[in-house]
């Protein structure tokens, strides 16, 4: 095991912002937080991360424990907080080479493991970290996090505020470094993310709603989910809302997603029912859950 | 020691990168010490006084030709009597009345001492202040020469309290000041700052996740202020040596080992500001209303210390830039050795070390 | 002019210097329309917003917005548009009713009318026990929704939103796009900016801004057929990288 959390709770003042949350992360595993802002996801970093003591609980990370062991935990895992946090008044380069010196090593000595990641930023070498896009800053983050050979690799919120270009490249890059068996925690916002992952963990309000992989936390939405569509969004959902054998109803991109709370449900009844509600071109059609429906499901 | 350097290196980046606190950092002793210099002087130049001799005798009239002669004062008038002094005053002819008793001569000659009344014009307190100031000196002046000839010591009442300053040069006095404040504030607030800054950024969190012990970032981050503080102490005494013409009396060598424990006291107080500030601003406000005022107003840099209400005399005791405005002042003006600021220059050790031990505990491993 | 187009541009272009930042971009919407305005950061999609809310004038070209031009007229712009960011919102020191007569005041709402909006925002968002309350102890998606509300105080034709759902819980942001579609539904045209692509799957239309240039423009499924692929996100991507 890599990480194992047990029972972690932590309060602030009157807000309880964990409470008492487990679970374990093997090694080699790219193991995903999912949750909104405010769920608890940066406080769980910063006590994995030694910068906050839980208040009940015990965790160790890499073998050690977060309290007691706090040093060694520092020598090796690399993290990379929400807010970017490098020296913008520094350049790509002095940035690395500080961050290499800090942890007594050099860029040269784990070139390999940043060499992917690196040579895409390279060419800018010399501009300083403000003066780079969203994308190319998070690129160096990951390179600065990396530097040491960490164990394990916390990245909280790494894809907020970026492109889906960098995005997708960011995965790529996880993916990868994955591969050289670095363990990795990441968190995110976006539900979408969480089919990139091997396991997750949703999160929500300080408690962990669900644990599983992606594709078993899915398959295991207890209702069947028919996509509906018609003329006008606004008075679909209303109707939808008002219809009395509704159980959830969440507008979906061009699409509502609707569950019924009937176990024979037929969906020609609920077309009958909108057009009574002189809705024209309704579409009724199955189709599968999504993390985001088991999501809503969950913290309903 | 290679993460040391490694840090130090960093440090040194974040300062020459900023043109504008860079500026702000060597632009600021510049401008203070010219500004203190040339602009707001107390220096006073041919003020009108009024003479109100009772004795009219050799002696009261050998004071009042050298008073005369000085570039100082004029004298404008003389005076018959006491109740005219009022009225002089209230015309606003004049800015300061000198009033020998009678008999001048007699008693200096037969006590040793005589008296002469010396009444300013206080609507103005800073220049009476001033006025009163010169024409003590004046005296004290008067009073050497009459002693060197003889060996019996005259006393002309009230005697100076400016001896150690007699070419009456109002820098003098404000050199050892505007040093105080600049290596306070350099030291104390450039650190508060920078590492607050670090914290506002997030950085801190990352060199909290790294090998890097609490102490390494510590000295990492005043370590360049230390060298900064120093280069600006010289600046300023090269300032006043070559533009004011500023006679150090006293060793070089101890000015400098002086100055640096006050920069370490000063650096030791902006870490301590830094661990109860989370933000910038905070760290420049608690910098700026904690240490800055009572730098300038409570060390005796412009407010004489004697002259302020006991509880103000007391509270002073505990600012730093006191002890060291002392020591300065009695190397630079007195040209005394260490044997003469032993007890100041323990008082400042020990704050030192005080205010370094309280923030190297209250400076967090972690986040709170 | 056709009246139930509350925005038309034509060849708008912003330069800075010789590098264009916004290059001849050309698109309609119309009344009530849910309009999504994409692109990577750095497309030119905030340049472009900032001239059609009046703040930052065009190198060349044409803009209509809310059937003023954006030129001569870019004071009356301002108080036809609501504008809400993700970034900027409401003042966390300030009660949720004290925040509301504010936003209200600034657009020049007489008092009485304050009030009675106030009221009725505070009702349908179900506020009443924390009107009181500062805005800074709400959680996020309170936030939000309130925010929204607050754009839309002094009745815009036109509301610009700026990557308005961005971490805001799942069943929060669905109840924030309810809102969005009831706006839209009584009439009031709502301009999204963002590079979250399931934001932009809840537009009627959406624009991609690739390099100052708009590249493609359409419903989100009439994009997805042509690129031939399930989400937006893959049809930003293809765009992306040309």
């Amino acid at each position: 095991m890599s990480i194992i959390v047990s029972n972690i709770s932590k309060s602030f003042k009157k807000v309880k912002a964990l409470q008492n949350i487990s679970f374990d992360v093997n090694e080699g595993e790219l193991f995903g937080l999912i949750g909104p802002d405010g769920a608890g996801k940066t406080t769980l970093f910063r006590v994995l991360t030694t910068l906050l003591i839980a208040n009940e609980g015990a965790a160790t990370v890499a073998g050690f424990d977060v309290l007691t062991e706090y040093k060694k935990i520092r020598d090796n895992v690399g993290y990379m907080p929400g807010k970017f946090s490098l020296y913008q008044d520094l350049t790509i380069e002095e940035n690395l080479d500080f961050f290499a010196t800090i942890f007594g090593t050099t860029i040269e000595e784990n070139y390999d493991l940043i060499k992917d990641i690196y040579v895409q930023i390279a060419p800018f070498k010399d501009r300083r970290a403000g003066e780079l896009s969203g994308g190319m800053k998070q690129k160096l983050a990951l390179c600065c996090a990396l530097i040491h050979k960490p164990k394990v690799l916390f990245l909280d919120e790494p894809t907020t505020g970026v492109d889906p270009v960098s995005r997708k490249e960011f995965w790529d890059m996880l993916k990868r470094l994955q591969q050289k068996g670095i363990t990795i925690l990441v968190s995110t916002p976006y539900m979408d993310e969480a089919a990139l992952c091997d396991r997750i963990a949703l999160i929500q309000d300080g408690k962990i709603l669900e644990i599983d992989t992606p594709e078993a936390i899915v398959k295991h939405y207890p209702k069947q989910i028919y996509n509906v569509r018609a003329n006008n969004m606004y008075q679909l959902i209303n109707s939808l809302n008002d219809y009395k054998y509704n159980h959830s109803v969440y507008p979906f991109g061009e699409f509502v997603h609707y569950s019924d709370s009937r176990i024979d449900f037929n969906p020609e009844e609920l077309k009958t029912y909108l057009e009574s509600k002189k809705l024209l071109n309704i579409e009724i059609e199955k189709t599968q859950a999504t993390i985001e429906d088991t999501f809503m499901e969950l913290a309903k | 020691m290679k993460r040391f350097i490694g840090f130090i290196k960093k440090e040194f980046y974040h300062i020459f990168r900023d043109r504008r606190s860079l500026f702000i950092l060597f632009g600021m002793p510049i401008a203070q010490i010219m500004l203190f210099g040339f602009a707001i002087t107390n220096e006073i130049n041919n003020v009108d006084i009024a003479i109100l001799d009772h004795s009219k005798d050799a002696t009261t009239e050998a004071i009042i030709n050298k008073i005369s002669n000085s570039k100082y004062f004029s004298v404008k008038q003389f005076l018959d009597q006491e109740s005219d002094i009022e009225a002089v005053f209230k015309k606003g002819k004049v800015k300061a009345v000198l009033n020998f008793e009678n008999d001048f001569s007699k008693n200096l000659i037969k006590d040793h001492n005589a008296k002469i009344q010396i009444l300013t014009d206080a609507t103005d307190p800073n220049t009476a202040n001033s006025i009163s100031n010169y024409i003590n000196a004046i005296l004290s002046q008067y009073q050497k020469e009459l002693n060197k000839d003889s060996n019996v010591a005259y006393q002309v009442i009230p005697q100076s309290r400016m001896v150690y300053n007699p070419e009456l040069k109002s820098v003098y006095m404000f050199v050892p000041g505007v040093m105080t404040v600049i290596l306070m504030l350099v030291s104390a607030m450039m650190t508060s700052i920078s590492i607050t800054r670090e914290k506002e950024l997030g950085t801190m969190e990352i060199l909290l996740v790294s090998p890097l012990k609490p102490i390494q970032v510590i000295i990492g981050k005043v370590f360049p202020y230390i060298f900064l503080s120093i280069i600006n102490a010289i600046v300023i005494v090269l300032l006043s040596i070559f533009i004011f013409k500023m006679p150090i009396q006293g060793s070089l060598v101890l000015l400098a080992l002086e100055s640096v424990l006050f920069i370490i006291t000063a650096l030791a107080l902006g870490i301590l500001i830094s661990t109860v500030s989370a933000t910038q601003q905070t760290a420049m406000m608690i910098s700026l209303m904690g240490l800055m005022l009572p730098v300038i107003l409570l060390s005796g840099f412009i407010f004489p210390i004697s002259s302020m209400p006991l509880p103000l005399q007391v509270i002073s005791n505990i600012i730093p830039a006191k002890w060291f405005n002392i020591i300065i002042k009695a190397i630079m003006l007195k040209g005394v050795g260490i044997q003469y600021i032993w007890k100041e220059t323990l008082i400042l050790i020990g704050m030192s070390l005080f205010f370094i031990a309280v923030s190297v505990k209250k400076y967090k491993i972690r986040l709170e | 002019m056709n009246t139930n187009k509350v925005i038309q541009v034509e060849g708008l272009t912003k330069m800075f210097g010789d590098f264009a930042a916004v290059n001849a971009i050309t698109f309609d919407v119309e009344k009530g329309e849910i309009f999504g305005f994409l692109g990577a950061n750095g497309a030119g999609k905030t340049t472009a917003m900032k001239m059609l809310i009046g703040i930052s004038n065009p190198t060349s070209g044409k803009a209509n917005v809310a059937g003023f031009d954006v030129f001569k007229n870019a004071e009356a712009i301002k108080k036809s548009i609501g504008y809400m960011s993700q970034k900027f919102a409401l003042y966390d020191d300030l009660t949720v009713k004290e925040n509301i007569s504010f936003f209200g005041g600034i657009y020049g709402l007489s008092r009485k009318r304050i009030k009675k909006k106030s009221e009725i925002l505070i009702e349908e968002l179900g506020l009443e026990d924390v009107a009181n309350k500062l805005v800074g102890s709400l959680p996020l998606g309170w936030k939000q929704k309130l925010s929204f509300s607050v754009s839309l105080l002094h009745d815009p034709k036109i509301v610009f939103l700026d990557e308005p759902t961005g971490g805001v819980d799942p069943i929060t942001r669905r109840q924030f796009w309810e809102m969005i579609y009831k706006a839209a539904h009584q009439g009031t045209t709502v301009f999204v900016t963002t590079h979250y692509m399931d934001e932009a799957e809840y537009c009627d239309r959406v624009s991609i801004m690739v390099n100052g240039k708009i590249e493609a423009l359409d419903t989100p499924k009439k994009l997805k057929e042509q690129f031939k692929v399930d989400h937006m996100n893959d049809v930003f991507l293809k765009l992306a990288r040309g």
